[in-house]
């Protein structure tokens, strides 16, 4: 079924020598390990794609003595299911990648913030742990990982809100700087990284940046897993190279009739049928045109779908899941709701969605945390390639 | 969940009395109970030397902890686009005929509360709830009809 | 790594120290960049994003109180990018505020008024989101009237709760549109752990937190022909009144003040400065007599440290968080209550007014006192004790009312008796003022001589420090004192309740040891009450603070027990310090208080 694009099998491969890739990374310097991934190109697959290696760096310069890895099982992007499926399938290569970040920085102490929603996730993940903490004493290295139960909180999810949430308190975004590498966790340096991208650095332990970077486009190495949702008749998990464009994704993944793919779930950008061609996925870079962050959802919808729902639907995510802290998140969130319905029911003038995608490029410019900041992408995207549909 | 009662300086013995051990501690009362009550807040508050308002403050943030009293099972029934997409719709509109609720309340034999909830995670497998922590996928007005029953004959089963 | 960093913001050039946010860096070249979560007594919130500045290679935009100021920073304060995003932050703030400007109680004292007034935002604005939303009127305080639906979730509130006041009444609880500043359970502010302190009035930039208003009560009182008013000025009104009738910071204007009351039409104009006096001589001799017990008798029931128990704000909080303490309060009443008890009965009975047909009306820098007035325990006289307590912003409201010119009156004095004061009853004012009044006579008392310090100014236990130690060696005491002879007196003076509970910890785990703490709920004392004119800020209060020390070293009379009105008192009236009548009108007790 899959025809032009490259399916690979790079992070749901089955791999039973965890102990053997750990002994031979461990046995490498440091500067050797964070320097191949460097190399490799690796970045967050959280979404924001800072590159991995530079971040474990930041930390290690850190001369503070306590220290934390965290892996952010946080998973509550609309559209996105793939850390659920890496935490059920690999999770020794999570923990691998968390157990070299840990000697290479000098952390004692890793934690999995894993959201409810998979907490029936917990007792297979509790079996691997134990088993992993053997494998430690075995290898002699000082490092423990604990799972810490998210509560329900789609904003946990950023960095900053996850630390807050973790001791205790509101999951609210703080102020930046500083930075987690410096002041993370109970305000120690601390390295938070996306399950698929420590899944990912096991992958360049084995098998060296050079195999990773040759996969991909300039700015955007490697493969990534996508979470495919929507109208496809073929929903589901898939490990794909970067750099391909939207066109082929969906002659692959589409029902025939796609209309238009949400990339990057709701805080990602909604592209059109007449956009397909020349949209690449990837990160945003120079050399790739039209390219787009993302955390690998994506959502398909055909003809039959109103994007005026589908902007509904993700404006009252938001409304929902802002933490409330700052004005244009919390305030602007509601008005954009309010203002689209406004709109349709014919008691704002089409006009008004003018207004709105002025106060959606605010909300991008002067949100607190990337919450408020991208619910501008999918707004003005669906709001300017559809605007037909929001209109009474 | 479990129907054993714990105490809450138990539970600070077990996490700690750090503001770290908080979440921890609600999440727990909240498993035992369904619901964290005003006195468990204050004990908390007492056990970890911090106001009372502020463990309210953090336990309304967050959707799985909740101050008002649920049922033995918590529907939590996916809301978000794709959900929708495929039927989410008639899935609610059967859980409501069968339960006799609507999205928030609990039935007054205190077995069920029906949740409207954002994204689960089941994207492809949608419409998807979780009943307390388990997930049902692909959901029909069938399906939900048999495992509403299979979870009142659980129930009644104790 | 140089300590300065040097930035440009609008095109000139400033160095400032290291960790200087932008916002501060912007103050020093007199650049005003608009704020409304910032306030400078408390922590950096980055709320509300009004601050948003532009940064040249930055796309998005700074808030300028959370960032700190880089070396060759080019920042813009006003780009036309600012100046959009800015405007449309105000807008959505007042779409989520019921802004009905002219029946607000903060009309012309609104920081969100001002700066809607700036950006001139009309009525084009967003969808009111005000009639969608089911919003919260609490009433039932006696000192506080908190109104959700003017609130721009600042979170100020919360942040002075918790930082200033270590009270954690206010939290944010909730999130995205239903995020709202709440109660434990959302219960009314009677019902939980405030204290009724006001310092989140002092800050809200809006009219969501104010005190409640009993002018109208007053009013009517005044022109009741059958009743007789009598009125009480607290030590701290008299060194800020000036600044909500447009003066500067610092100013003392007790004789206007006195003209002023008069003027309004208050039958008598009487001090609480003189029941301060008495506070000290009641609140002094109970410590010397908790001091004999402890100390010549050996009673292992005593209880020591004593606390000063004048600040309405800190009794409460001690009833709530520290029950186990509540024994460890003085008994004395506060001064305004002194005063209540004594204006319904000696004063009443003095000019020949039936009690009953007496309305007692006190001007406090305080909204605690508005509490503290109704507490059920202040009903000495028979009566309620003082019927009626307005705050500094009250009686300015009432000056303007009343067409006063303010600044053309001529110094007027106290009416007597219960109108002369010493400057030890002035100080009670400012942190350390009730600490140094007690020991100018405490002293005294136990040596026959004055303290040991330069022209009675007890500095150490002066300043704006949250917790200051002193202790003063008391040697050749009088026969009846020797047991004292060769003791150390250890003091201990906090303001603001976060440090009152960090040293009742010490005190608990006996990290601390004190024979007697003088703990006032507000910053700087009762000059930085909640009552007093807004807005506050170190400065403002230092200002005050120089005020009431000068105040202070004019007076002839410095010491409490050399007040002839004192003298008279307990000749007359009282007998004895601690005496019967004294033990009847002018001490109380406490209640123990749940937690939250």
């Amino acid at each position: 079924m899959i025809k032009n694009l490259k399916r690979l099998d790079l992070i749901f491969k089955n791999e039973q020598d965890t102990e053997a890739i750990l002994e031979k990374t461990l046995a490498r310097s440091n500067e050797e390990i964070v320097n191949d991934l460097i190399d490799s190109g690796l970045k967050g697959r959280g979404g924001a794609g800072f590159p991995t290696g530079l971040k474990w760096r930041l930390a290690a310069d850190d001369p503070a003595d306590e220290k934390y890895i965290i892996c952010n099982a946080d998973e509550g992007e609309p559209g996105t299911f793939k850390d659920r499926e890496i935490l059920s399938s690999v999770p020794n290569k999570v923990l691998a990648g968390m157990a070299v970040c840990a000697r290479i920085i000098g952390s004692k102490q890793g934690f999995i913030y894993l959201r409810n929603e998979y907490k029936f996730l917990v007792p297979g993940l509790e079996i691997v742990i134990s088993e992993f903490h053997e494998l430690m004493d075995r290898l002699n290295l000082e490092f423990r990982v604990a799972i810490f139960m998210g509560s329900g909180a789609y904003i946990c999810g950023e960095e900053s809100a996850l630390f807050e949430s973790m001791e205790g308190k509101r999951g609210e975004p703080r102020n930046k700087p500083p930075y987690p590498t410096n002041f993370g966790y109970k305000g120690k340096p601390t390295v938070i990284n996306n399950v698929e991208t420590l899944a990912h650095t096991y992958s360049i332990f084995k098998y060296g940046p050079d195999k990773f970077r040759d996969l991909g486009i300039k700015d955007s190495r490697g493969s990534k897993v996508f979470s495919v949702s929507g109208d496809t008749p073929i929903p589901g998990i898939y490990e794909l190279e970067f750099g391909m464009t939207l066109q082929k994704f969906v002659d692959d993944f589409g029902d025939g009739d796609s209309k238009a793919v949400q990339v990057g779930g709701a805080s990602g950008f909604c592209v059109p049928r007449k956009k397909f061609e020349k949209t690449i996925i990837g990160y945003q870079g120079k050399l790739t045109g039209v390219s787009l962050p993302t955390g690998g959802s994506m959502m398909i919808f055909n003809s039959s779908r109103s994007m005026y729902n589908v902007l509904r639907n993700y404006l009252d995510f938001f409304v929902e899941e802002s933490c409330g802290q700052c004005t244009p998140c919390r305030v602007g969130t509601q008005q954009l709701l309010l203002g689209i319905e406004a709109v349709k029911r014919g008691e704002k003038p089409s006009g008004y969605l003018d207004k709105l995608l002025e106060l959606a490029e605010t909300m991008r410019l002067t949100a607190k945390c990337g919450l408020g900041q991208s619910v501008a992408n999918s707004f003005s995207s669906i709001v300017e390639n559809f605007r037909e549909e929001m209109i009474y | 969940m479990t129907r054993i009662q714990y105490s809450v300086t138990d539970m600070a013995n077990k996490h700690g009395r750090s503001r770290e051990a908080l979440l921890p501690i609600l999440q727990d009362i909240y498993q035992a109970k369904h619901v964290i009550s005003d006195e468990d807040m204050v004990n908390v508050a007492r056990e970890l030397d911090i106001s009372a308002a502020h463990v309210y403050g953090t336990a309304t943030f967050y959707s799985f902890l909740e101050t008002q009293q649920s049922g033995k099972y918590i529907i939590r029934l996916c809301k978000t686009i794709t959900c929708m997409m495929h039927g989410k719709n008639p899935v609610l509109q059967e859980l409501e005929r069968i339960l006799k609720i609507k999205p928030g309340q609990t039935t007054p034999d205190g077995l069920f509360t029906l949740k409207e909830t954002n994204c689960l995670g089941q994207c492809h497998k949608g419409p998807a709830m979780l009943v307390n922590d388990n997930p049902h996928t692909q959901l029909t007005p069938e399906s939900v009809r048999e495992i509403i029953d299979s979870y009142r004959r659980e129930a009644l089963s104790y | 790594m140089s300590d300065q960093v040097t930035l440009k913001i609008d095109g000139i050039s400033v160095s400032v120290k290291r960790g200087t946010t932008v916002l501060d860096a912007a103050k020093t070249i007199n650049i005003r960049i608009p704020t409304l979560c910032h306030h400078e007594d408390l922590c950096v919130a980055g709320n509300c994003r009004v601050c948003v500045v532009e940064q040249t290679g930055t796309d998005r935009l700074i808030p300028a109180c959370a960032m700190p100021a880089a070396d060759g920073m080019e920042i813009h304060s006003n780009s036309l990018k600012v100046r959009n995003a800015r405007k449309q932050i105000v807008e959505l703030l007042v779409s989520e505020h019921r802004a009905e400007c002219t029946t607000c109680y903060k009309n012309g004292n609104c920081e969100l008024q001002a700066l809607s007034h700036e950006y001139i935002i009309g009525e084009n604005g967003y969808i009111n989101l005000i009639p969608l939303k089911e919003y919260t009127i609490d009433y039932y305080s006696p000192s506080i009237i908190k109104d959700d639906s003017k609130c721009i979730r600042c979170q100020r509130c919360v942040r002075t709760c918790d930082e200033l006041q270590g009270v954690g009444a206010l939290t944010v609880s909730h999130k995205g549109s239903e995020m709202k500043i709440s109660t434990f359970m959302d219960k009314p502010i009677y019902q939980v752990v405030c204290t009724n302190c006001g310092q989140c009035v002092n800050r809200c930039p809006t009219g969501a937190l104010v005190e409640r208003h009993y002018i109208d009560e007053v009013w009517a009182a005044i022109y009741n022909e059958k009743k007789f008013v009598v009125v009480q000025t607290a030590p701290a009104v008299r060194v800020a009144l000036a600044e909500a009738l447009g003066h500067e910071p610092g100013e003392i204007v007790t004789g206007k003040m006195v003209a002023a009351l008069r003027r309004l039409g208050f039958d008598a104009v009487l001090d609480t400065d003189f029941t301060a006096d008495l506070t000290i001589i009641e609140e002094g001799h109970e410590l010397l007599q908790r001091l004999k017990r402890a100390l010549k008798d050996k009673d292992p029931d005593v209880k020591l440290p004593m606390t000063t128990s004048c600040s309405p704000g800190w009794v409460k909080f001690l009833e709530h968080i520290f029950p186990e303490f509540m024994e460890n309060l003085s008994t004395a009443k506060s001064p305004q209550q002194m005063f209540g008890a004594l204006a319904k009965t000696f004063y009443a009975s003095k000019i020949g007014v039936e009690p009953a047909s007496m309305v007692s009306v006190s001007i406090m820098p305080c909204t605690a006192k508005k509490y503290e007035a109704n507490r059920p325990e202040m009903y000495a006289s028979g009566y309620q004790d003082v019927d009626y307590v307005l705050t500094t912003r009250e009686l300015a409201l009432m000056i303007k009312q009343a067409g006063i010119d303010f600044n053309s009156l001529a110094d007027d004095d106290y009416d007597s008796i219960m109108g002369e004061s010493s400057g030890a009853g002035v100080i009670f004012g400012a942190t350390g003022g009730v600490m140094e009044a007690a020991l100018r006579t405490v002293y005294e008392v136990v040596t026959g001589r004055e303290v040991p310090f330069d022209g009675l100014n007890i500095t150490p236990v002066r300043g704006v420090e949250g917790v200051r130690e002193a202790s003063i060696l008391i040697n050749k005491t009088l026969p009846e004192w020797s047991f004292l002879e060769g003791v150390e007196l250890k003091t201990c003076v906090a303001h603001g309740l976060n440090n009152a509970r960090n040293v009742m910890k010490a005190v608990r785990d006996g990290s601390a040891s004190y024979h007697f703490i003088e703990i006032m709920a507000c910053p700087g004392g009762c000059l930085g009450g909640g009552g007093q004119p807004i807005p506050t800020s170190s400065d403002i209060r230092k200002r005050r603070s120089s005020a009431i020390y000068q105040e202070d070293s004019q007076k002839v009379i410095r010491k409490s027990h050399e007040n002839p009105e004192i003298v008279q008192i307990y000749k007359e009236f009282l007998i004895e310090p601690l005496g019967h009548t004294s033990h009847k009108l002018l001490h109380t007790k406490y209640t123990a208080r749940e937690r939250y």
